[in-house]
């Protein structure tokens, strides 16, 4: 009996990307029974899915103490090329098919606004919750600071100013809950903040930046925003580990004196 | 043919991800500036050359409508493989840190929205004129 499962459990393995799919179809399928017959079509399926996705990387981490959530399971490490960052982007660039022109060149300014506006809030206030809670140098603020603007920027400028590893740990962390949060909390906050079309879409993307919270928290609100916001959001990583090192560094640096 | 819709959609994606990283590179970052936006670009720009010569066949569509059709379950993947725990073990400070920067940017939309659009009815103005004179 035991030999009969393992030789089954080969099959799963040797097959990881069809046994992705066969997964997240079978957690996508849920998830969609539960908005229709729980909630009446009023939360988004799509939601519920990636609500759903999350927890589910929450247990694989308990489990397995790894930290790429379910993909650390062997079983299941397929879905972990499925939503790496080479089909994910694969997938966003393909949803600008039919997406409006005229759309991205007129909003084509306030997006590059909010880009530079996104990094230096989060910059700022990454840094002012470091100070708050001790972190008084310079290199540890900026650092964290990087870390609530992305999960990446973080990192990137704190090896670049020589942070210690624990700060780094620390941005890396602040970054994650920050993706987590955009994805999660962008269905519901989306019409208080009038996130209903194109323009503000792309506002969007670049005020939040983190590819994978825009990526995800559109996809639950309105999956034709995508595009706009990702259009956005995919110069913010790379302008933040320009400006974080250089800009943001002297500037804190100057206010603390 | 249908992959030819795919290869298009690589095609852009491998240009546009040159593209980003030269940026990167030209700035002096290790990262890719834009890469991901340049692609899409491309994608536009060229569906849009094909279209205008009749050569964008609904079998090559198909094979870029298939991959934004299957943009969710995607992201549910990655959703299911993002490093929950480490964010929620990253305690007060990280936690602080990330909710403080999401709601501040977010509280920032209607301000930028609100911003431009009132610059933007001047320029309306502008680009209905210089599209007449085309």
């Amino acid at each position: 009996m035991i030999d009969f499962i393992a030789s089954m459990q080969k099959v799963l393995l040797e097959h990881q990307l069809i046994t992705a799919f066969a997964v997240v179809g079978a957690i996508v399928w849920l998830s969609y029974q539960i908005s229709d017959r729980l909630t009446a079509g009023r939360v988004h399926g799509s939601a519920i899915a990636i609500l759903l996705g999350l927890a589910l990387a929450y247990l694989g981490g308990l489990i397995t103490d790894g930290k790429k959530g379910l993909a650390d399971l062997p079983l299941l490490a397929g879905i972990g090329l499925l939503g790496g960052a080479m089909l994910r982007d694969f997938a966003i660039i393909s949803t600008a098919f039919g997406i409006n022109v005229n759309e991205i060149r007129r909003a084509g300014m306030s997006g590059a606004y909010s880009l530079l506006l996104g990094i230096f809030i989060s910059f700022f206030v990454g840094a002012a919750v470091a100070f708050s809670f001790g972190y008084r140098d310079a290199v540890s603020m900026t650092t964290i600071g990087g870390g609530a603007a992305t999960y990446i920027v973080g990192p990137v400028t704190g090896a670049a100013i020589g942070a210690s590893s624990e700060v780094i740990t620390l941005s890396i962390a602040a970054g994650l809950v920050k993706a987590i949060l955009v994805m999660v909390a962008t269905p519901w906050i989306a019409s208080w903040i009038g996130l209903n079309n194109p323009r503000t879409a792309m506002i969007f993307g670049g005020l939040m930046g983190t590819t994978s919270g825009v990526a995800g928290g559109l996809a639950a609100t309105d999956p034709a925003l995508v595009p706009y916001g990702a259009m956005t959001a995919t110069f913010y990583t790379g302008l933040g580990c320009l400006l974080g090192p250089s800009v943001v560094f002297i500037v804190i640096r100057f206010l603390i004196g | 043919m249908v992959i030819y819709g795919v290869g298009l959609l690589a095609f852009c994606m491998l240009c546009g991800l040159i593209c980003g990283r030269a940026l990167g590179w030209l700035i002096g970052v290790d990262a890719n500036v834009g890469g991901v936006g340049i692609s899409m670009l491309l994608l536009i720009a060229s569906c849009e050359f094909l279209r205008h010569k009749g050569r964008l066949l609904v079998a090559s569509q198909q094979g870029i409508v298939f991959w934004s059709s299957i943009y969710i379950p995607i992201v549910v993947a990655m959703a299911a493989t993002s490093d929950v725990r480490s964010a929620i073990t990253g305690g007060p400070l990280a936690i602080l840190a990330g909710v403080l920067a999401t709601v501040l940017c977010a509280a920032m939309v209607p301000v930028m929205d609100r911003m431009f659009r009132k610059g933007q009815s001047q320029d309306d103005g502008g680009l209905a004129k210089g599209h007449g004179d085309d």
